[in-house]
């Protein structure tokens, strides 16, 4: 019989079999450093001293698991929000959402944020001169089904301009938020289209230090999953950090 | 081990258009008995506010449960009724950010040694390629502080930075990314 500790007295609740304890897969090779000279807004923004490792305990292996109650009836379709269409190639985007050992990540919440079709975010921030669409706002959620998979319409968003160097443009991407099922697993990303000029040109594309692991964040068009006579498509997996089970060893095992 | 994971990218300077919610700052429902704001500035290596971030929180229930499946315990509904446990609130002008939330009870770490109340933290912002991973303890926990694992694997003269101060309404942490009194991040 092992229990772990509890401050509130609920010793009741002892568990009698091991206590099993998800442990995440460390996959920081894959990510950018936070210190990325072709991104100049990184200089200030990256902490200098190094981090510590903090183990996969409970606070970690949980997560928030945000349901239907987050969205709203039109949020998976970008196109559908206003009074009128949204300017632009109307398309959908699709895939699943696994973890690092193939195992789908169901009933997850998707957030998704984007341009319109001339490049322009509806932000204040955003004032480059490309018209803003009345009918785009560019918001989208979701939640994953019991396969992991989602599903997205929305408008291909254009390629815009920014400050970072002289001529600086960003590819056009669609920015996609996961929350997966634990801390461990947050993950936001950009997703990029196939084949895009600007690859070469951008540092925050180029900013993850592996080709493979790039190219996982670019979609792949699929005439399959095409709407004849009404929209394009583009699948995109996304993989979150798998776990392994370890026996959850309390202060009692050992004695 | 078969599948790559997914690169991380920056959450660029429009944030705010896809990872804001009305209720987002409200990991607990307003007006709970005994509910906290704890609110901090997030600012960068110059010293200078950082209005373009979003710090997300997560931590256990007054009871030290988690209403999740792979809580090992097994899943606890709330103790607190509309306890979400997950804030976000992104930073405002001045670089100023709030949850509305209520202390969390004592877990196990990894040992089974009970750790001190403590809230996970994410920071994004522009200029942040990945995010980056903190921990709010609470100054008044003395003697759990002194006895958490994890903090004591945190150089002595950086802890105070994980330490919330008591305020009228509950606490403040200040997150400094970089430079004088930079905050202690973890990996994860």
């Amino acid at each position: 019989m092992t229990s772990v500790e509890n401050p509130v007295g609920t010793a009741a609740e002892a568990v009698s079999s091991k206590l099993v304890l998800p442990r995440y897969l460390r996959d920081t090779d894959v990510h950018p450093h936070l210190d990325y000279t072709g991104y100049k807004s990184t200089a200030l923004r990256h902490p200098k001293q190094p981090l510590i490792a903090l183990p996969h305990a409970f606070t970690e292996i949980t997560g928030p698991l945000l349901g239907e109650g987050r969205l709203g009836e039109l949020d998976n379709d970008l196109t559908k929000q206003h009074d009128g269409e949204p300017q632009g190639q109307r398309i959908i985007v699709y895939g699943r959402v696994l973890d690092s050992d193939g195992r789908p990540v169901p009933q997850t919440l998707l957030e998704i944020w984007q341009a319109n079709a001339a490049g322009r975010y509806q932000h204040v921030v955003d004032n480059w001169p490309a018209p803003l669409d009345p009918n785009f706002t560019g918001l989208g959620r979701t939640l994953t089904d019991h396969e992991g998979k989602y599903r997205f319409t929305t408008i291909k968003p254009g390629a815009y301009p920014w400050k970072n160097h002289h001529n600086a443009w960003r590819p056009a991407h669609i920015h996609f938020s996961l929350f997966g099922r634990a801390f461990t697993q947050r993950l936001v990303t950009q997703m990029y289209f196939p084949d895009d000029p600007l690859f070469p040109y951008d540092p925050i594309f180029n900013s993850v230090p592996d080709e493979k692991a790039r190219k996982r964040m670019i979609s792949r068009f699929d005439l399959a999953s095409t709407q004849p006579d009404w929209a394009l498509a583009f699948e995109f997996d996304i993989v979150l950090r798998g776990s392994e089970a370890t026996p959850f060893e309390t202060e009692e095992d050992d004695e | 081990m078969s599948l790559g994971t997914t690169p991380s990218q920056t959450v660029g300077p429009y944030l705010s258009i896809g990872l804001t919610w009305d209720d987002g700052p409200f990991a607990a429902p307003e007006g709970t008995p005994g509910g906290i704001w704890v609110r901090g500035r997030l600012t960068d290596g110059n010293g200078d506010v950082v209005p373009d971030g979003l710090i997300e929180t997560w931590q256990a229930d007054p009871e030290g449960r988690f209403d999740h499946p792979d809580d090992p315990r097994g899943a606890a509904a709330p103790s607190v009724a509309g306890f979400r446990g997950f804030g976000r609130s992104a930073t405002d002008a001045n670089g100023e950010w709030g949850v509305y939330t209520l202390k969390p009870g004592r877990v196990p770490d990894v040992e089974g040694a009970l750790q001190a109340p403590h809230i996970d933290v994410s920071v994004f912002a522009r200029g942040m390629l990945q995010r980056v991973v903190t921990r709010i303890y609470f100054a008044d926990e003395e003697a759990a502080n002194a006895a958490d694992s994890v903090l004591a694997s945190v150089p002595a003269e950086s802890r105070d930075t994980l330490l919330a101060v008591p305020t009228d309404d509950g606490y403040r942490f200040d997150i400094r990314l970089q430079g004088d009194g930079e905050t202690v991040f973890f990996a994860l």
